[in-house]
Order: C-alpha cells, then structure tokens, then sequence
C-alpha cells in the first residue's frame, strides 16, 4: 500500500497546502485501490473519471484557505448528490437523478473536496449489517463475509479498507457508530439539529443525523466542523455557535467526570465487552479524569420505544415513493393498483416490515398505546440523561454488545438483528451527540469500540475525550486486504 | 396482542403494498414478535408525562412570504416514469 | 334581535324532519408564497411551472412554515371573535394520492390556531348567530385532470403546498338558505380582513357540507353524510336539498344512515356515495416531525389586532346609528368590503339616502346587468356622487339623473359636464314654468272644467302635458306646486 493511502485526513490537508501531494495524486491512489476492491462491494455508484478530471482542475487552480483542498471523498448513498445517480440503497430509487444537493455534501464541496462516488447502504438506512440494500451485500475488509455493520455500511467498510480517506453516513439508531465499531474506526452521531437534514433521504425525522465517519478523531473534528451549519431550509436545524474543534481539540482529562451507567451492564454481557468497558475505565481514570457510578433506569425501554418511533415516522416518510413523480414504477391496471405493485417490487422486506410496524402503530385505535406511549417514554429516557448531566460531564459505554458477525447469521430473526443498536439508540432518542472510538479487538481478533456520548451542542467534549483515549488506546485494526 | 393474517392484510392495504399470501403469513410471524418486544413499554406508567415533541428547546423558525422558487417545471419533470412535458401521468383512479 | 327557528321542514307522511347542517369551510390564504415552500400561488398559471422540489417532496425535501400565513390565520380567527391558541402543532394526515405528493397532507389535528369563535348571520327574520368549532392552517393539494386522456389522470401540482384555512362551523345551520347567509358571511368578513380573496370560481372558497336529520323536536343528532369539496353556494344547496330528502326517504323507508362520504353529482344534482365501506380512510394523524410546535406570543397577536379594520357588523351597527340607515340597507351596503369602500366614498359629499337608493339600486342593476363587480363599476364613486349632487341642488330631476347616468356607463364623463354639453339643465324658474303651465291650461279649457268638477286624474295629464311642453325638462316638483295653485 502506497504512503498516500495510509495518511490521515489531516496529514493529507497538510500535505496538500504544502503541496508535497497533489489532488491528482490523492485521488488517482484511491481510485486504483477502489478498482481493485470491488469484491467488499462498497460503492454504489462510482463517479472516478469525474473525480479525476475535478483533481485536476484543482490542481489547475487551487485554493488552499479551503478546509478539505482537492480532497477526494465517497460519501453515503443517502445524501442526494446534483447530478448524480442516489439511490439510498433501494430499487426504488435506482436511477434517481438529484437535480440537487444535501447542504450537508455541499458544505464538503464547498471546502473544496471531490465527491468519489456513493457508497453502499441498507436500504432506506433500514438496518445494522449492510444486508437489506438492493445492490446487494458489503462486505468488511476486516474478515471475509463479515458483515461491516449498517446502516453506514458501505461508509464504514470502504473507510477502514482505505478507499476513501475519509466518509460521512447517518445515524437513527447507531448507523454510525456500529459500523464504526465493526470496522475499528471512529464515527460520530451530532446532537440533533447541528446538521442539516435538506437533501437526506429521510427516514426517521426525529432521529436522523448526518455525521463524520473518519480515521481518527482529529479527522472526525475537522469533517465535523465542515459539515455542521445552520440551515434556514430545515426546520429542526439549531443555529448555535460553532466551534473550531479541531483547533481546540484538546487531550486533558484534568477535572473531568464520566459517568458509567450501570443499566448499560446487561444481562449475560460478553465477557469481551465488559473487559473493553473496564479497559476504557481505567485509561480515563489514570489521565486524571473522576469516574461517577450513575443511572439511566429507562435504559431498558429505549429499544422498544425506538422500534416503535422510528418505523411510524419511516412509514410516512416513504410514502412518497409511489411511483409516480419519480423512481420506479410498476405498471398497474389502475393508481391503486399501480401503486400496490411498485411499493411491493421497489422496496426490500426490512423496508416493508417497518413500514407495516410503523402504519399499525400509527393506525386507529393504536396511536396512543403505542406511538404516544413511546413517545412518553422517550421524554423519560430524556430526562434520564438530564439527570445524569447534573452529576458528570460524559457518559461512557461499549458501542456494541459484541464484534461483527457474519453475513446470513442473523437475517432470519429481525428482533435480533435490532438488539445490536441496544446501546446506541437511547442517544438518538434524547438528540445528544456520541462518538465511538476503536478500543481493542475480541478473541477473534474482530474490533470492538467505546461510546463516549456528551451533552446536547457539547461535541468539543466528547471529542476531547475521545481523542485522550485515542491516544493512549493506540488501536490499529489488523487487515491483510483479503479481498485483493 | 396478536397480529393476525386479517390485520396484514388490512395494514397493507392502508400502506399500499401489496402482499401474497404466503409472504403475508411470514410477516405476520415477524410482527408478533417485533410486537412481543415492543410491548414491554406497557411495563411503565405514563399517565402525568409530557410526550417529547422536540429535542431542542427552541421554536418553529418562520420564514418570510417571499417567491424564491422560480419555474423548474423541467427539473421537477425530469424523474418521472412518463413522458410528459407538461403534467404528471398516472393510470386512472377506479371511482 | 334574534332570528325566529328556521322553517325549513321536510314533511313525509305526518312526520316533520328538521335538517341539521355543518360546514367544512376551505378558504385559499391570500399570500405570496406557499405554506411551507417558497413557490408562487398565483391562481391560472400554466401547469407545473408553480411547483418547487419540496412541493413535488423529492427525497430529503423539508417544510418551512410561511411567516404570513400563520399571521392571516390570526387575523381570521380576531375576525370570527375566536379564541387564538398561543401554541398550536401541525399534524400529518397520511393518505394516497396522485395530487398528494408526500403521501400526506401537513394540516392541525389536535391542537389548532384558532379555537372557538362566532359568526352572525343577517336572515330576513333576524339575526343568528353561528358557533364556530375551530380554524386551522393545511396544505391544499394538486389538481388531478381526468378527462384528457382517457387511458390516464394528468397532475398538475401547482395547488400543491398553498396554504389553506379549514374553518369549521358548529352544526347550528338548518337550511339552504341560512348556509347562503353564512358563506357570505365567511367570505365578506376575510375580504374585508384581506386574508382570502373568496373568489369561489377560481377555487379560493370551498366547503365539505355534512348534512343530517331528525324529527321536528328531537334532542339527539341523526347520522350525518359529508358531501365534500363543493365549490359554489348554488350547488351547497341543492346538495343539502337532496340529501336531506334521500335521507328522509331511507328513514321513512325504515332504515338507517351509513356516515359516509358523498359526492355532488353537478349534471344530475344528486348526491352519490364516494367511498365504499371498507377503503375508509385511517388517516394515521401524528405531530409532524420535520416542524416544531408553533409558539406565538401576545406582542404578535395584538400587533395583528391593531391592523384590522372596521368589521361588516360593526360597520352595519355604525351606518344604521350615523346615517340612520334600514338594517336591510345597512346589509346590502357592508356585506362586500368593496360595496362599503365605495358607498362611503360617496357620502364623503353626497346625501346618504339618495347615495343608498342609488347605489342599491341603478347601480347595482347596471352591475348585474353585465356582470361585474362593483370594483370593476364603470362609473366611478367620485361621478356618482356629483350627480346625485346634481339631484340634490335642483339641477336635474331625478328623471334626468337616470338619462345621464345612461350616458356615464359608456363614458365615465363628470356629470357635470354632461349636462352642459346635453342642456339638461331642468327648468326650475316658476316665471317660465307658469309661462308654460298657463298655455296648457288655456289649450285645454274641457279638461280643465273636467278637473274642477271632480275628476282628480286628470291631474296627471296637465302635469304630463306640461312636462312634454317643456321638452322633460321641467323640475317636477315646481309643476306640480304650480298646477295645484293654478287649478284650484
């Protein structure tokens, strides 16, 4: 592997503005190891002839007060890219032309990074393996028919397997962080509102959020300032101050107090995990941070009031794909019928079994047993973390209740695919921001991560803290390129 | 609360996707025992407790009444599955 | 003074059955933009060209709400004397569509703009008063075109976003003719506060009407049917007429009314059902995630409450106590705000019952007669007032004004004018009107001994005789003063 594909983001800006590399170097390197790379099927649509031909126009002319200069990038096929083919993993969208642009992508265009290509997904960001996504399977450079972790599969897989220098995907349930975890990078999950939501494929409104997906966390506080803005074109988008949080990216642990949720010890935890967790533990407390023993009793429900929230908003917001402004169409003897048939062929059985959850508990007769009482519950999981906040600074668990598995293991049960966001997804259900951090592997050698989650607009926390384990944890993922 | 064949069908009719019948009986399996998971929130009370209607606390951001999206009647035509200039094409509804 | 019950009664076979209606109103927000996407409303526009990525809701498009439009619902529930909600949410209703782009349509559910309020309806037997349920803001759909193609609905998303007021009445209406009254009402009160234009024809102002009935004296309502999206007055109450008889009718018969939707068939003029039983709607309402709870504070409301104008009712309270006006003229002349605009532009320096007489009636007649709005009205108020001043100073009769108000419609002309240039003058100096009198009395001795000798008729003939010597020009009541003294 040539030294420009084991550069991070920051030593590739760097290098750059010194211009020792060129955008055409960077992005010729990435480009010929995505060719060969094919088999993880990470990309959905690749746009490399582009993405050349940008390199060099940068190169041509460049501007080097940008934050990511001639920087080339894969991003989630669920951003909607101007002119190119976005699909969010599904049929029905396959050859969905955006004339327009997410703000969060055009804010990494307008850094003057190049867009690569898309990256796989599950499909409507509907899962944690990469498996639901109509272009088929991702596979993780970590182990062959491994699955990456989802939704953000393909983003984390093509990450860890050097294809692109650096990534965003989007986190509702731990889409983010999971895959993260699997892949030992790091991925962080914003506060609610930090990043727009224009131009996403939604699927869940309260819970959607686009984050960076990165190498390390200096990466992850360089992208996540390029990407964070406040948009008028979104109504959930917060305008508050922001930060240079590279800049202030900062190693002490003096004075800090984490907290460790005593809920997040589940029943018959593996023994890997909880060794992670103390192993964790025990880095924060000799960098001078103060541990807090705390609690999140609500933490149990978060699971069922997730699987209940998130499917009744995704099953409004994919009406729209009906086949008749856009998307595939199915032909049909009449609208109904028309309508029946291309939902039923457009989309995967994860998408359709969601839509059906979220239509029932949406349906009359059910709404306040189910989407209101989730709903409740949501404020109590909220309130939770209010309470705790009083007492510590940040919060720190696994990412994951175990490493990554392999591909067809846990299709055939749904309730166990989902019980993989068990620690993630109470952070999306009170809007605050998590970053997970590669922290050690598991007997099978396999990377295993460490949640670091903050208070609400406090990223520069947590990403602080991050970065002090980071640099102690010393974690290199173990890959042979198998799949070369 | 069990999810029968009957409700499946209703539930799909409501989302508009159609599904048959042997595809019908399998996901009717796969939402009793999604159920059987969500159900656990019946465990807790929540007569006195305010729903969470927004993360944030802020409020809805108004905008001013000003025309800023011009005529894009190409763009806005340029996906669909027919080809019309002018209007969106759909088979005729059944009254 | 309250309205005697209405006696609007169907009567079958001994029995009297009352009918009891409610309206669903739908008025189109006079704005700019749309409610949640920043694309034209302009009315006629050649289809698609008024449609943004949000209306169209492409992938990853988001709603953000229209200042305005919240601020014209404000104003229409301070105009219907209806309570303001200070925190109101927006609802998705999800159904299936082709004009419904997002698979839902973004409207209040639970938690409303406006609440509770009145209106005041003007019946020839009184006043009534109407409860008004609630008012809140929605998206108003697209157009499904279905008879150009025949194999195919065409779909013009246009009307997609605009911002729509869902006002809902009480079901306090009992007839035809009271829900006459109270789309009037609804319409004359938004147009005086200019929040809709509540031109019916190009489908600013619809109604969903929901009709039932029950015997005479009865407490409890019967099963009501709604007939929806009817768009003009005329065709409300022939659909209330005929779906009261029919439901009557399944009564008599013995048997009972399914709640059900129904269409108004406008070649036939009958009601027929729209849905079957079981494709019911179960709109799955939930709060709208992409939008926040709408807070607004008392500094906004009452900046709202400061711009409103004076109001129909109180406009009519003030013309029937300064101008001593009949209440049925005091109705006429307030129950469109651009009658009232004109009427008053009158009387600035013109005689109040004359401006009345003339405004409700040549005036109106010329209107009615091609058909156009007063704000259209060839003959502006200024004219108008100085005629009728023209009238009032003795200048012309009133026969006169009539001519030369012909004269006006064709050439917007002062009148002043006109009647130098015609010589209308009337002749009022009684030297030359007895002058004239005296040659018809001594032309026509017979009927002269005629009258004397009792024959009070013949009165008008030497007034008729006298009005053509004088070519009409003769001021009719100085004829008349002088006649009576001539012949006595």
């Amino acid at each position: 592997m040539t030294d420009v594909l084991n550069l991070t983001l920051v030593e590739l800006v760097e290098k750059i503005k010194k211009k020792d590399l060129s955008s055409k170097e960077i992005t010729k390197a990435y480009v010929e190891r995505s060719e060969k790379s094919k088999k993880l099927n990470t990309y959905i649509t690749e746009d490399f002839k582009n993405a050349l031909k940008k390199a060099d126009n940068f190169d041509n002319s460049p501007d080097f007060d940008k934050k990511l200069p001639g920087i080339p990038i894969a991003v989630k096929d669920l951003f909607c890219t101007k002119n190119l083919r976005t699909t969010a993993g599904s049929k029905i969208l396959e050859n969905f032309v955006p004339t327009y642009e997410s703000t969060v992508t055009n804010n990494i265009w307008n850094e003057g990074a190049i867009l690569l290509g898309k990256l796989n997904c599950d499909e409507f960001a509907m899962g944690s393996s990469n498996e639901t996504s109509f272009f088929g399977n991702v596979q993780s450079p970590i182990g062959e028919k491994l699955v990456p972790g989802g939704s953000s599969g393909g983003s984390a897989s093509a990450l860890a397997a050097k294809l692109t220098p650096t990534t965003i995907g989007t986190d509702t349930g731990g889409s983010i962080r999971q895959p993260a975890s699997f892949t030992g990078t790091v991925g962080l999950k914003p506060t609610y509102g930090s990043c727009s939501r224009y131009g996403i494929v939604a699927f869940a409104s309260s819970l959607d959020q686009a984050g960076p997906m990165t190498r390390d966390v200096k990466d992850c506080a360089l992208l996540f300032g390029v990407i964070s803005s406040y948009d008028n074109k979104d109504s959930t988008s917060i305008n508050f101050k922001r930060k240079n949080y590279l800049k202030e990216l900062s190693k002490s642990m003096k004075g800090k107090k984490i907290g460790i949720p005593k809920e997040y010890r589940l029943k018959d935890m593996p023994k890997e995990i909880e060794k992670l967790w103390q192993k964790g533990i025990a880095i924060a407390k000799d960098s001078g941070a103060e541990i807090v023993d705390v609690s999140l009793p609500n933490t149990n429900y978060a699971l069922p009031t997730y699987y209940i929230v998130a499917p009744a908003e995704a099953s409004s917001n994919l009406a729209r794909y009906d086949g008749v402004k856009y998307g595939f169409r199915a032909n049909g003897k009449n609208l109904i019928d028309m309508y029946e048939k291309t939902r039923s062929e457009g989309f995967g059985n994860e998408v359709k079994r969601r839509i059906m959850i979220g239509t029932y508990v949406l349906s009359s007769g059910y709404y306040d047993a189910y989407y209101l009482k989730a709903q409740k519950v949501r404020r109590l999981i909220k309130n939770d973390f209010d309470e705790v906040y009083k007492k510590v600074d940040a919060i720190l668990t696994p990412s994951t209740p175990s490493s990554a598995f392999k591909i067809g293991e846990k299709t055939d049960d749904p309730v166990s695919m989902y019980l993989n966001d068990i620690f993630t997804v109470p952070i999306n259900l009170a809007g605050l921001p998590a970053i997970s951090i590669p922290a050690g592997h598991d007997e099978k050698g396999y990377p295993l991560g460490l949640q670091i989650i903050g208070k609400a607009f406090d990223e520069q926390n947590i990403l602080n803290i991050a970065y002090s384990l980071e640099q102690e944890i010393k974690f290199k993922n173990k890959m042979n390129d198998w799949w070369m | 609360m069990t999810i029968d064949l009957k409700t499946v069908k209703h539930i799909s009719k409501l989302a508009r996707i159609s599904i048959e019948e042997e595809k019908a009986k399998k996901l009717a399996g796969d939402l009793n025992s999604i159920f059987d998971f969500i159900e656990k929130l019946n465990e807790l009370k929540t007569d006195k407790v305010e729903p969470l209607a927004s993360i944030a606390k802020t409020t809805l951001k108004l905008r001013s009444d000003e025309i800023k999206s011009q005529n894009i009647r190409e763009q806005i035509l340029k996906n669909s599955p027919e080809d019309n200039k002018d209007f969106f094409v759909v088979p005729k509804v059944v009254e | 003074m309250s309205a005697k019950e209405s006696d609007y009664i169907i009567k079958r076979n001994k029995n009297n059955y009352e009918v009891v209606i409610g309206l669903e109103v739908h008025a189109q927000v006079l704005s700019n933009s749309k409610l949640f996407s920043t694309s034209a409303t302009k009315f006629g526009a050649e289809p698609n060209t008024q449609v943004s990525l949000v209306d169209a809701a492409f992938p990853g498009m988001l709603p953000v709400i229209n200042e305005l439009c919240i601020k014209q619902a404000v104003k229409t529930g301070i105009g219907l004397k209806a309570k303001i909600n200070k925190r109101s949410i927006f609802d998705r209703k999800n159904y299936f569509y082709a004009d419904l782009p997002q698979g839902y349509q973004i409207s209040q559910y639970k938690d409303p703009i406006v609440g509770e309020g009145s209106v005041v309806l003007d019946l020839p037997t009184g006043e009534k008063t109407i409860g008004i349920e609630r008012l809140h803001l929605e998206q108003d759909a697209g157009k499904s075109i279905h008879d150009i193609d025949p194999q195919n609905t065409l779909v013009d998303l246009n009307r997609s976003g605009v911002a729509l007021m869902e006002i809902v009445s009480k079901p306090d209406l009992r007839s035809p003719e009271e829900v006459n009254a109270y789309i009037k009402k609804l319409r004359s009160i938004m147009r005086y506060l200019g929040t809709c234009d509540g031109n019916m024809q190009e489908g600013s102002l619809r109604a969903d009407v929901n009709v039932s009935v029950r015997k005479k004296g009865e407490k409890e309502f019967g099963t009501r049917c709604e007939i929806k999206n009817v768009n003009s007055i005329k065709f409300m109450q022939m659909a209330i007429e005929y779906e009261a008889n029919r439901q009557v009718d399944v009564i008599e018969e013995g048997g009972s009314i399914d709640q059900e939707t129904r269409l108004f068939d406008t070649k036939k003029n009958e009601t027929r059902s729209m849905r079957s039983k079981e494709d019911a709607h179960d709109y799955r309402y939930f709060p709208d995630p992409d939008l926040l709870p709408l807070e607004i504070k008392d500094d906004f409301i009452n900046d709202i409450k400061k711009s409103i104008p004076e109001l129909p009712d109180e406009k009519k309270k003030r013309f029937i106590e300064k101008f001593d006006l009949s209440a049925y003229d005091a109705n006429i002349l307030v129950s469109d705000i651009e009658t009232s605009k004109y009427f008053e532009e009158v009387i600035k320096n013109s005689d109040v019952k004359l401006s009345t007489n003339w405004i409700t009636g040549e005036l109106f007649a010329l209107l009615n007669d091609k058909n156009l709005e007063i704000s259209k009205s060839p003959i502006s108020a200024k004219n108008l007032s100085k005629l009728i001043n023209l009238i009032k100073d003795g200048t012309i009769s009133g026969k006169i004004a009539k001519s030369v108000f012909e004269i006006m419609v064709t050439d917007d002309k002062n009148p002043v004018d006109i009647v130098k240039e015609k010589n209308l003058k009337q002749q009022s100096d009684p030297k030359e009107l007895e002058k004239l009198i005296d040659k018809v009395v001594n032309e026509n001795p017979d009927k002269v001994k005629e009258y004397k000798s009792g024959k009070e008729k013949l009165f008008g003939f030497f007034v008729g005789q006298a009005m053509k010597a004088s070519g009409g020009k003769a001021n009719p009541q100085l004829i008349n003063d002088i006649l009576k003294n001539k012949l006595k």
